[in-house]
């Protein structure tokens, strides 16, 4: 990092002008895509993620149906266009990894005994890049999932805590993700506080470590009441549509 | 009349553990939404989803499309993510009776729209459709689909909605509960009807939906029905 020059930290502020604690900006909006059964598009700073739900619908090919419960197929997906370097288009070593654990996040809050031998696709995709891609996709697509009407116990919210010049610092860009030590991407349910999914990149003192965990655990309650509100208003919304 | 409460998976509703109904769940001795949607309050505390796929349930009528012929049933898409079948006795028993595959397509052929009831759905979500006697939809009046969600409100509080509709438009008009919708009557009718149950699909969770169709409905007729 020294080595670099690169200062991420001047006066106790980032680089974007945001403190240790701080979120970046978020926008969460429901409904943006007609043909999906339901669908998100969430900001996160310079991230652009857009989640599309299908389903439940009938599982292909058929030896991959489960007689007790639905499944769900979790596709993450970078646009060529989202990053500096063109990245080179399809599936990669990272982008399955990231569907794994994406799915396995929201796997826990979804009530799939309500609709056996069934596929929920969720399409994730990404638009634009700037580090923590994976926490706004899981934003998107549980508000996606609740949009399209699918049983579940709760939302999953989701965000990554970093340690930069030392310090413990919440939802890294991806200036400070490239020259910071680390990276912990969580995800979890606010109402109980589950944590659903929980990585980790670089390395943190258990002390650090700690205080990553209860600063993401507040940012998750943060991002929750936003998914909420935007499921909300959208409801809100089509009152005043058809008012007029 | 009451404001509506919308609910998103997860949040608390009560503490009234028995009075829970569908949409929600258990846990904790508390009460919680399962679905994104309404709440209502009668004696059943129930989350009314605002979307979600059909899933067929026994004693329903449903609207099915004939998708396969595969002896000795008849698969027909009925708007869910579960295909219906028709067995081949629904056309009589006995060995006179008898219908072969090649004459199956006499019958019921691909494409052909039909109008069936649910006789049951077993463990593994296979669903037995039984024929209703005016089964054959063809080529008479028009199918839309809305999402099963809405069909409550086209029909409307004891049938207050379907039975202005009926009237109004003229038409014949069934509602099957997988969200398909037969209008039957001469053009201008049937696209008026159709007109008018697009916008209860599209506004079927505001207040006052009622009052504002009859209204739709009144001005329409003024100005004239093929203006």
């Amino acid at each position: 990092m020294k080595e670099e020059g690169v200062q991420l930290i001047v006066d106790g502020k980032r680089l974007d002008g945001r403190g240790l604690e701080d979120l970046r900006p978020i926008k969460i909006e429901v409904g943006v895509l007609k043909r999906a059964d339901g669908s998100c598009y969430v900001e996160l700073g310079k991230n652009k993620a857009i989640a599309a739900v299908y389903g439940p619908r009938e599982m292909h090919p058929r030896h991959f149906q489960d007689a007790k419960m639905a499944r769900i197929t979790y596709r993450y997906n970078m646009a060529p266009f989202s990053v500096d370097e063109r990245k080179r288009p399809g599936p990669d070593r990272r982008s399955v990894e990231i569907s794994k654990v994406s799915r396995e996040a929201l796997d826990p809050v979804v009530i799939k005994e309500y609709y056996p031998k069934t596929a929920i696709d969720v399409y994730v995709e990404l638009l634009q890049s700037d580090a923590g891609t994976r926490t706004a996709g899981i934003n998107a697509a549980s508000v996606a999932l609740a949009a399209a009407g699918i049983p579940m116990r709760d939302l999953v919210s989701s965000v990554a805590v970093g340690k930069i010049e030392g310090q413990v610092a919440l939802d890294l860009n991806a200036l400070e993700d490239n020259y910071g030590e680390a990276d912990m991407p969580v995800a979890m349910i606010a109402r109980t506080d589950t944590f659903t999914m929980l990585q980790m990149d670089g390395r943190f003192t258990t002390d650090e470590w700690k205080r990553g965990l209860a600063l993401a655990k507040t940012a998750c309650h943060q991002i929750y009441e936003l998914q909420r509100q935007a499921l909300i208003e959208k409801y809100s919304e089509s009152i005043v549509e058809g008012v007029v | 009349m009451s404001m509506y409460k919308v609910v998103v998976p997860g949040d608390y509703i009560s503490d009234e553990v028995n009075r829970a109904g569908e949409g929600t769940y258990i846990e904790g001795g508390k009460v919680y939404a399962m679905n994104y949607g309404i709440v209502t309050e009668k004696e059943e505390l129930r989350v009314v989803a605002l979307s979600g796929k059909y899933v067929p349930a026994r004693g329903d009528i449903v609207i099915g499309k004939i998708a396969e012929i595969s002896y000795p049933y008849w698969i027909a898409d009925i708007a869910s993510p579960y295909e219906g079948r028709i067995h081949i006795t629904e056309f009589g028993r006995g060995p006179e009776r008898k219908i072969e595959f090649s004459t199956m397509s006499n019958y019921l052929d691909l494409g052909d729209l039909i109008v069936a009831k649910v006789l049951n759905v077993d463990a593994l979500m296979r669903v037995d459709l039984t024929l209703k006697e005016e089964f054959k939809i063809g080529d008479r009046g028009r199918l839309v689909e809305i999402s099963h969600t809405k069909v409550p409100r086209v029909i409307g509080r004891s049938g207050s909605m379907i039975k202005m509709l009926k009237e109004k438009c003229n038409c014949f008009i069934f509602i099957a509960k997988n969200g398909r919708i037969w209008i039957k009557g001469n053009d201008a009718d049937m696209n008026l009807a159709l007109q008018v149950i697009l916008m209860i699909a599209n506004e079927a969770h505001t207040s006052g939906l009622t009052d504002r169709v009859a209204t739709f409905l009144e001005s329409f007729k003024r100005e004239g029905r093929r203006g």
